[in-house]
Order: C-alpha cells, then sequence, then structure tokens
C-alpha cells in the first residue's frame, strides 16, 4: 500500500484549487469594479491608464466584489486587532451566531434522535409522524423565521432561545431521516438473534439499535450542525438583530459595506467549517472506540 | 406415534401456510417428528421444502398454522422465554462493534449472568470451538469459519440444552466445511446436547447425524426419516465405508421420490 502524505494528499490538491480560486476571483474584481473607475474618471474628464485602473479596482471603498486581499485585511482588523467584547469585533459576532447555533443544534439533535426513536418503535408514530417531518422542511425558513421570532417575543421569550429554535427547525430534520435509517439499520437476522435471547425491546435497542446507527448519527448530525449555522443567521436577518454574524451581513448590506459583508460570509464559512470538522473528529474517535476496521 | 415425554421437540400434524400477495403458501404440512435428548438430527431438502421453516418453528421465530409442537414439554414461545435453545443462523451474525469474547457475552448479559460468571462461560465456550486466545479480536479479523465457530460459542455460553443451526456451514467451503463438521461431533460428544442441523449438503447430514429427516417441496413435507447406523464415533474416514454410502444413497432416493425434476 502507497504511504499517505499530508503534502502530496492534502496540501497540494487543496492549495491548488485555492490557487485558481483566487486567480479567477482577482480577474473578477477588476471586470466587476472598472466600470465605477471609469464612470468617476469620464466624470472628472480625465483618462485613466490601464495600471492605474487594475490598482484603482482593487482598493475601492466600496466595490461591488471586494478583492481577497481586503477581505482578509478586514477580517485580521476586526478579530486579531479587536478586543473579543468590541461591537465590532468578529469574534464577538461569530460568539453570538455560535452560541445560538449550539444550542439549537444540541436540541434539534436531541429532538430528532427521540422522534426517530418513537417513530421505529410506534407504528402510529411512524404513520402519522414521517410526513409532518417532511413537510416542515417544505416552508421557506427565510417565510417562519420571522413568525417564530414575533411569536416568542409576544409571549416573552426573546434573546438567544428563539434563534436556536430555528436552527432547532432546520437541523432537527437529517437527524430523524438519518437516525430513522439508522435505528433500522440491523439485519434481520441479528433482530432474529435477540429475539430467540428473549431479550426486552429496551435491551434490543441498547446492544444492537443504537450502535448499528452510530454511522448514520454522526452523518446526519454533520449536515445538521451546518444548517444549525444557517438557521442561527438566517434568525439575526429579520428581527434587526444587533449583533452576530446574520446582523453583519444584514448592517454590511444597508451600508453598501460590501467588504464587511464578505468578511462576515468568510467568518461563517470558517465556523461552518470548524464545526463539521469537530463532529467529523468525534464520528472517527466513535467508530475506533467501535473496533472499525481501519 | 406415540408422544414421548423425554422429547426434545415434538412435532404432531405441524403446518405453516404463509398468506402472500400470490395467495397462500404451503411451507409445511403435516409434520410428526420426535427428537429426543442426545440426537443429532439433520433436515435435509431442497430449497422451499420448509427445513428452515421447521428449525424456525422451534425457535419460535415462526407460528404454526396447523397442528401442535412442544419444546421440552412447553410451547415454543415459552420454551424460548426459558431460553432453551441456542440459535445458530446462516451468517454468524457477529456484532461488528464487539469483540468476540463480547459477542460471547451478548446473550449473558441479556440473561443476566454475574460478570466473573460470564467471563468463565466465554473461556469455557472459547475453548470448546478452538478459539482460546482470539476473545479480545474483532469479527473482521477472523476467517469466515472462525466466525461461525464464533457464533456457535455465542450459542453455547448460556445452558440451553438444544442447539438448532440453520446451514451453518453452508457458506464456507468444503475444507473449512470437513474441519468444523469434525469438531463440531467432537463438541457434541462433550456436552451432551441434542442438535437440529438445517443442511442441503448429503455427506454431511449423513456424516453428522443419528437421524436424518428428508423433506421434499411444494408443499413442504417430510418424506422420510432414516435412523442413522453409523456409530458416535466418527472419523472423516467412515465416509468411504459401505454402510455411510448405504445411508446417503436412501437419502438420495428419498429426494428424489419427494421431487419431480420436470419442473
Amino acid at each position: 500500500m502507497r504511504q499517505e502524505s499530508l503534502l502530496r494528499d492534502k496540501l497540494l490538491p487543496i492549495s491548488t484549487v485555492v490557487a485558481i480560486l483566487i486567480v479567477v476571483w482577482y480577474v473578477a474584481v477588476i471586470f466587476l469594479n472598472a466600470p465605477f473607475e471609469r464612470d468617476s474618471a469620464a466624470r472628472a474628464g480625465t483618462e485613466i491608464a490601464l495600471s492605474d485602473l487594475v490598482k484603482n479596482t482593487m482598493a475601492q471603498e466600496r466595490p461591488v466584489l471586494p478583492a481577497p486581499h481586503q477581505v482578509i485585511a478586514e477580517i485580521w482588523a476586526t478579530t486579531v486587532n479587536k478586543a473579543v467584547t468590541s461591537k465590532r469585533s468578529l469574534v464577538y459576532h461569530a460568539w453570538i451566531t455560535l452560541s445560538a447555533t449550539l444550542l439549537g443544534f444540541g436540541i434539534g439533535a436531541a429532538l430528532g434522535v427521540l422522534l426517530a426513536v418513537g417513530v421505529v418503535h410506534n407504528r402510529a408514530m411512524d404513520r402519522s409522524l414521517m410526513p409532518w417531518v417532511i413537510a416542515s422542511q417544505t416552508i421557506p425558513i427565510l417565510a417562519i423565521a420571522p413568525m417564530i421570532i414575533v411569536v416568542l417575543n409576544a409571549i416573552g421569550i426573546a434573546g438567544l432561545l428563539p434563534k436556536a429554535l430555528i436552527s432547532t427547525y432546520l437541523s432537527f430534520f437529517p437527524v430523524v431521516v438519518g437516525m430513522v435509517k439508522g435505528l433500522r439499520s440491523p439485519e434481520t437476522i441479528q433482530l432474529d438473534l435477540m429475539h430467540t435471547y428473549n431479550a426486552s425491546p429496551a435491551q434490543t435497542f441498547w446492544k444492537l439499535r443504537w450502535p448499528s446507527s452510530m454511522p448514520y448519527l454522526f452523518t446526519s448530525l454533520k449536515v445538521a450542525v451546518a444548517i444549525s449555522l444557517v438557521g442561527a443567521i438566517v434568525g439575526e436577518l429579520p428581527t434587526g438583530a444587533v449583533a452576530g454574524l446574520g446582523a453583519r451581513l444584514l448592517a454590511g448590506s444597508y451600508y453598501g459595506q460590501t467588504v464587511q459583508i464578505w468578511a462576515a460570509l468568510f467568518m461563517a464559512a470558517a465556523l461552518a467549517a470548524v464545526l463539521v470538522m469537530i463532529v467529523g473528529f468525534a464520528h472517527s474517535a466513535v467508530l475506533k472506540r467501535m473496533g472499525a476496521k481501519p | 406415534m406415540t408422544s414421548n415425554s423425554a422429547s426434545v421437540v415434538s412435532a404432531r400434524n405441524l403446518g405453516l401456510t404463509f398468506q402472500t400477495s400470490d395467495g397462500p403458501v404451503n411451507a409445511l404440512t403435516g409434520v410428526n417428528l420426535d427428537v429426543a435428548k442426545g440426537d443429532f438430527v439433520s433436515f435435509i431438502g431442497p430449497s422451499g421444502c420448509g427445513k428452515t421453516t421447521f428449525l424456525r418453528i422451534i425457535a419460535d421465530l415462526e407460528k404454526p398454522t396447523a397442528g401442535t409442537i412442544a419444546v421440552n414439554g412447553m410451547t415454543p414461545e415459552e420454551a424460548r422465554h426459558n431460553r432453551a435453545y441456542g440459535y445458530v443462523f446462516q451468517a454468524a451474525a457477529l456484532y461488528p462493534w464487539r469483540t468476540i469474547e463480547k459477542n460471547i457475552a451478548l446473550p449473558l448479559e441479556i440473561m443476566g449472568y454475574a460478570k466473573d460468571e460470564q467471563k468463565a462461560r466465554i473461556e469455557r465456550t472459547l475453548e470448546l470451538v478452538n478459539l482460546t486466545g482470539f476473545g479480545k479480536k474483532y469479527p473482521w479479523q477472523l476467517s469466515g469459519g472462525m466466525q461461525q465457530r464464533a457464533s456457535i460459542a455465542r450459542a453455547l455460553a448460556f445452558d440451553a440444552d438444544l442447539l438448532l443451526m440453520d446451514e451453518p456451514f453452508g457458506a464456507l467451503d468444503e475444507i473449512v466445511r470437513d474441519h468444523l463438521n469434525e469438531q463440531l461431533l467432537k463438541l457434541w460428544a462433550r456436552t451432551d446436547k441434542t442438535i437440529c442441523f438445517v443442511t442441503h449438503s448429503i455427506p454431511e447430514a449423513v456424516y453428522l447425524s443419528t437421524k436424518i429427516v428428508v423433506m421434499s417441496p411444494r408443499p413442504g413435507r417430510v418424506t422420510d426419516i432414516i435412523e442413522s447406523t453409523l456409530p458416535r464415533e466418527r472419523p472423516l474416514g467412515i465416509r468411504e465405508t459401505p454402510e455411510f454410502l448405504e445411508i446417503a444413497h436412501r437419502v438420495r432416493e428419498g429426494l428424489r421420490a419427494g421431487h419431480s425434476y420436470d419442473e
């Protein structure tokens, strides 16, 4: 077997793709931001040299598309160079969103597992619940998010929980679907074996169904944690929230601060990547403990 | 046939009809059979003759629709509640996330054996199937034959006097199979269990059994019951003796008579 090399198998392919993306991005920056430069030159009644044009497209205050180095500079300025307690710190906003994400993900995962257990063990729940679970996801989250926040506000629940519940609304779905499949994944022969031992339903669950469902659980959790983040951001958009990545996106779009929007977007993407990676590590750790073939 | 109180399994006019979308299917009809304590009974016949169905009825995995059956003098369900039998399936059905010893511990955990008692029984049954030292391995680290031996150890771990085996060696190659057959006979001699063994191999049935039940399909039924005249002590070489070949011939005749090859 070939020795796995970090450089050749991981870094090289990834950095190649990143390099191509950056080149494409810079080219797009020049083309998208050039009209503004030409217009201002025309208004001033001057000609602009090509080299100046290219340079200017990458240094606009409110570009149509900010250049990568502008976004990186903005991220640097709002993370490393700002106290995390500052309202202008991206870390502060990311934490606000992350806390709602994690709470929503936790509730969503627990709810998803509970519903799946019910669906697998109860025929009535199987028949009645699954269509509603699927229907719940056909409603656009942008439409239902303000309703949830308004209704919860009316009964005195504000702050973290309403946002988290929107994350829950999105994240319980992949967990239900994955876990129903996972809890039903034991083969007939394995279930028959439990029957011959006269095992109780609880014993069958804990000794067979639950361990069998682990690969399905973690696969669903990876999807769930990513859309939990989307849910938390969406939850911040319609309510005029003052903090969180969603609020940053909204404020940026009000004032045409495209650099700020892109910085927030990158922060959200990085956050999602880290969350998915953590679930991925937990997945490998659990499978390793369960003696999976390496 | 008279009912025998020492019978481990006693079936009278036993039948099972499955209701399918294509209409009823007679999986088993009119089975009369007694399995005495300490017997090694093989069920042989082509696919669809109901041999596995009969085993599953004993194990309370299927409910008969006609006749009666007693297992240790009880209904199959009561027998199952009393953990009267160990079942070995066609595939080893080991749980991949459990080591071999944990797999053997599975029925013991479910039946509530104490920890040190579990340990002693795991050691004993691993030794019985020649797997001593493999307890800490995961199933995927073992060959198919070893996995099936582990599943036999699992069925032996608790005190069931009846062992139900549904083509346990069907998926293994002939060399491994010969070896396991030999080991199974030794194990049977040592443990004094009653064994019901489903197979579709004539040499396997004749080599192993004290009683061979020949079955035929459409509808599934018993066509012949052969009491083996071979001694209990059976080296592999016994399969070349005239006595062995004569029994094998009778089994083959029984299979031929019960099965129309024109279909």
